[in-house]
């Protein structure tokens, strides 16, 4: 890069927010590739593998990071302030996976708020201990000395609902042909319009291997669960009954889930078309079932559990209600 | 999920005083409209709460549209289609019924009671049934309040770590 600082070597930064970790296992799962990216580039902040602190990204000059890596959804005030701070330092900042691209399995917490979830987790489970009813506090004195912790925000929220995003790369997590595309794009310069999915912005029907027995008409009048039915390796898993998110999700991870006969469960989330991607999911689902019938069509989305967790498992943060309406007091 | 429930199935919080509630009405160009059309022409009244947008079939309505609706401010949703088996592009009407099944329970787990979001069959000649709807589903809404979707927009900015908000 023209731009590059002293080494030569452009610095990347990878961090961790509301997430599983999945997404810092991708970086391993590059297997052999990983040489030629750590070959290419100086990693300057990785806190899951490398000894950095936060004070040394702050000591860093304001855009001189070639670019941030940031996973995980914004869940507490301590992950918005790092995506704020690794934003001031970088040039470039990627979502990273579902979760920072749309809010991913964290998201679903939007069902929920701040209080209903401390109550849950702290008072109410089965395996919770807690007497005395302690719930976490942001700061506490022990002796005169203040201790402190991240707030806990009632939103998750997407990283671009708290920074400006430069790129996205999907996936649950995303997996290694695109994260390879993707650096090798950024270290080339070759990078597409800011603001995109570094993926293809097509459904995945359209590289699913079994796209040619998808037959030109749905119909379905049952949706089966995969424990349900005893898989055809070849056919169209829409056309099985299984519920497939196939034709309301972006391609790119090479249809891997049904190469594995498990329905696409929509973590790349939609093209560049769609807006709302459960909304899509829905109307997509609605198409393909075989029912005018009032009573009928009830039935058939009964047999789907948890509709809004299916059609926005990744998503909700980022859908057009973003959450759960809260009521305050007017 | 009855920890989310009890934030908004109350129902019972009172509308504030002088509240018109906002609906949004999808209707067909082919039927509703129509009859909107008709019940204007026959100098019926009803109340002046609903947006009308027409587009050519009940089935035109992505349930994007809804989605923004309420995200934009609608208290309420109404979608407005031919009676079943005469769409006039013989099948978008049964689409909006399997579409209009799934999304209130998808709204319903969102928090958005079902009063708020109403599909009728009206015919090109049902204007009485127009105003009927909408006046029934305008008292309702007004029962219920309004929406008052907050859907979060910025960040605070937290400068320091003890604040905290939503």
């Amino acid at each position: 890069m023209a731009d590059a600082p002293q080494t030569g070597k452009p610095k990347v930064a990878f961090y961790w927010c509301a997430s599983c970790g999945g997404c810092e296992e991708a970086v391993v799962d590059l297997a052999e590739a990983i040489l030629e990216v750590v070959g290419a580039v100086d990693i300057a902040f990785w806190p899951v593998a490398l000894d950095f602190k936060r004070r040394d990204v702050e000591a860093m000059e304001d855009g001189s990071l070639a670019a941030s890596f940031i996973n995980g959804a914004v869940r507490t005030t301590e992950q918005a302030e790092m995506a704020q701070l690794l934003r001031q330092k970088s040039k470039l900042v990627i979502a990273f996976g579902a979760c920072a691209h749309l809010g991913g399995i964290p998201g679903l917490a939007n069902l929920w708020d701040r209080e209903s979830i401390f109550r849950r987790v702290y008072l109410e489970s089965p395996s919770t201990d807690n007497p005395d009813g302690v719930l976490p506090q942001v700061r506490y004195e022990d002796d005169g000395r203040p201790l402190t912790l991240p707030g806990f925000f009632d939103t998750v929220r997407t990283l671009d609902q708290v920074v400006p995003v430069d790129y996205y790369l999907p996936g649950c997590p995303p997996t290694p042909n695109i994260i390879l595309q993707a650096v090798r794009a950024l270290l080339r310069g070759e990078l597409p319009a800011r603001g995109s999915v570094l993926a293809p912005d097509q459904a995945l029907c359209e590289e699913c291997p079994r796209k040619d027995s998808k037959p030109e008409r749905l119909g379905l009048v049952e949706f089966k669960r995969p424990h349900q039915v005893l898989v055809d390796e070849g056919t169209c898993l829409l056309a099985q009954g299984l519920l497939c998110l196939g034709p309301a999700t972006r391609a790119g991870c090479g249809a891997l889930c049904v190469k594995g006969n498990m329905p696409c469960s929509g973590c790349f989330g939609p093209t560049s078309r769609v807006r709302d991607y459960g909304g899509k999911a829905l109307s997509a689902l609605a198409s393909i079932v075989a029912s005018n019938a009032g009573e009928e069509i009830v039935r058939i989305f009964q047999q789907i559990p948890d509709p809004t967790g299916t059609l926005y498992r990744y998503s909700l943060p980022a859908s057009l209600l973003r959450r759960r309406r809260e009521v305050r007091a007017a | 999920m009855p920890e989310a429930t009890h934030t908004t199935e109350g129902g019972a919080r009172a509308a504030p005083e002088g509240f018109e509630p906002r609906i949004v009405a999808f209707f067909c160009n082919w039927c509703t409209y129509i009859a909107a059309d008709l019940a204007g022409t026959s100098r019926m009244k009803y109340a002046p709460n609903v947006r009308v947008i027409r587009t050519m079939c009940s089935g035109r309505v992505d349930p994007q549209f809804v989605l923004e609706a309420f995200a934009r401010g609608a208290d309420g949703v109404l979608i407005g289609g031919c009676h079943p088996g005469d769409c006039h592009y013989q099948e978008g009407n049964y689409k909006t019924l399997r579409r209009y099944t799934l999304l209130r329970q998808v709204l319903a787990t969102l928090g958005i009671e079902p009063q708020r979001f109403r599909l009728e069959w009206i015919s090109a000649s049902e204007a009485e049934r127009v105003r009927a709807v909408v006046n029934e589903m305008v008292e309702q809404v007004r029962a219920l309040g309004p929406l008052r979707l907050e859907v979060p927009q910025e960040v605070p900015v937290p400068r320091q770590r003890e604040e905290v908000a939503a």
